[in-house]
């Protein structure tokens, strides 16, 4: 029997129903698993962690990414107790949108999240404390890390959430002690909409996806931005079935870095190619939010210590 | 000591770079700040090989490439001149100066042309200081 661990740290919790999610075929695993940390689905405390042998886990999966001291301990512990250590899903291998908090400083979140919005009343300015009598709340760290920022790391389950598909074939590979798995190719490749898509593409205009009716082409041809070219295939592209472009929480293929540099690329690439200079950069001011639009999984990568502070 | 930027510049194999042998064959002097990588284009230039500049330390990248219509592969060039503008729309928003990214066209007989522009680009990065990135 495998031993097998799944912890829940900075993320949504889409990622441990992505576990259950994943039906019958989670009952043939647990005829080979068993399953010895498990917060979210089972009654473990952190203390049965600790007192395990290091490296007494065969495969502790990490989802959610490390926004707190609690996550960080968590990470660490888990590192020592086993032999394989997963990020589970965009959050730890990236960042994933709560990422994007990387572009604020952690005192601006909290202004956000509790003294200065429109649905927030609260006259006396009460704020979260780490310390309140006897009770005591994990600190928050400055920025939010990535679960490979802060230990070594042996495999990546990408998605947001994994996809079944996916899952289950990272799943089989982790339990032989395989640590590379998954499709080496875009999302195009297994795209539904991928008998649409022209020979050139020319965009002219970029349309957000509520300004323009889908006519069911490739949304590329569309003139919306879909991260299809730059994100890695193995979803089977069930937004795009849905109707919605991709935006890109597979992350990349291996022999890229960069999937936010690598699709700008690309839509530069697709952009009509003559156009005036001025053309350009009234086209491209038109795409609102850079870091939103082509690092919405990935902006704690590209921000690792927060914005940066450059006079300009 | 006074700071010296650390530049990167990406030239196409083309146009700026033969303009880069050009200043040298004539004697023209530039400041040294200036690290050089030929690329075969300037539409070569990923957006990545930029941010990986930044994130390695670099003050300021610079990249070449030749006058528009005059691009050896026809439209690499103005390829380039989309990703710079995006470029810097990205850099704004991560908080670098997009001063710290700057595109210029120099043809393989403007010796003159790129160790001036050169040399205002190091002038400028001076004034900005050290990149935040590079800390």
């Amino acid at each position: 029997m495998a031993k097998i661990a799944m912890y829940w740290g900075a993320g949504c919790g889409g990622c441990d129903v992505s576990l259950l999610g994943i039906h019958e075929a989670l009952l043939d695993l647990l005829d080979v698993l068993e399953i010895v940390f498990w917060p979210c689905a089972t009654d473990f405390k952190y203390e049965d962690l600790e007192k395990m042998k290091d490296k007494s886990i065969d495969v502790a999966f990490y989802n959610g990414a490390i926004r707190t001291e609690e996550n960080e301990h968590i990470a660490k512990l888990l590192r020592k107790k086993a032999k394989l250590l997963v990020a589970y899903g965009s959050c730890a291998s990236k960042g994933c949108v709560i990422g994007l908090a990387n572009l604020s400083t952690k005192e601006d979140i909290f202004d956000a999240a509790y003294l200065h919005n429109e649905s927030t009343k609260n006259p006396d300015g009460i704020v979260p404390q780490e310390k309140a009598g006897d009770l005591e709340l994990p600190a928050i760290l400055p920025y939010l890390k990535t679960l490979d920022q802060v230990v070594e790391v042996d495999a990546v389950i990408p998605g947001c959430p994994p996809p079944t598909p996916v899952l289950v074939e990272a799943l089989n590979a982790l339990l032989e002690g395989k640590t590379t798995f998954g499709k080496e190719v875009a999302l195009c490749d297994e795209c539904p909409r991928k008998d649409t898509k022209p020979d050139k593409i020319e965009i002219t205009k970029f349309y957000r996806w509520h300004e323009k009716e889908d006519n069911g082409d490739c949304f590329l041809a569309q003139n919306m931005i879909c991260m299809g070219p730059a994100t890695r295939a193995g979803c089977g592209g069930e937004c795009i079935a849905a109707n919605i472009p991709c935006t890109g929480c597979m992350g990349t293929v291996s022999r890229v870095k960069d999937q936010g540099a690598s699709m700008m690329s690309a839509i530069a690439s697709l952009m009509e190619e003559e156009m005036d200079e001025e053309k350009e950069r009234e086209l491209i001011a038109s795409i609102h939010d850079m870091v939103g639009t082509f690092y919405k999984y990935s902006a704690a990568r590209l921000l690792p210590k927060g914005r940066l502070k450059d006079e300009s | 000591m006074s700071f010296e930027p650390k530049i990167v510049a990406f030239l196409c194999n083309w146009c700026a770079y033969a303009g880069a042998d050009m200043a040298g064959t004539s004697r023209i002097k530039y400041p040294a700040n200036v690290v050089p990588i030929r690329v075969m284009c300037s539409g070569r230039v990923d957006p990545e090989f930029v941010l990986d500049a930044f994130e390695k330390g670099a003050d300021g990248v610079f990249i070449g490439g030749c006058h528009p219509g005059d691009c050896h592969y026809v439209s690499g060039n103005y390829r380039t001149r989309k990703r710079v503008i995006m470029m810097k729309k990205l850099l704004q928003e991560m908080g670098i100066n997009p001063a710290r990214l700057r595109l210029e066209w120099v043809s393989a007989t403007e010796g003159k042309k790129f160790a001036t522009v050169i040399e205002e680009f190091v002038n400028e990065i001076k004034e900005l200081g050290p990149s935040p990135e590079g800390e």
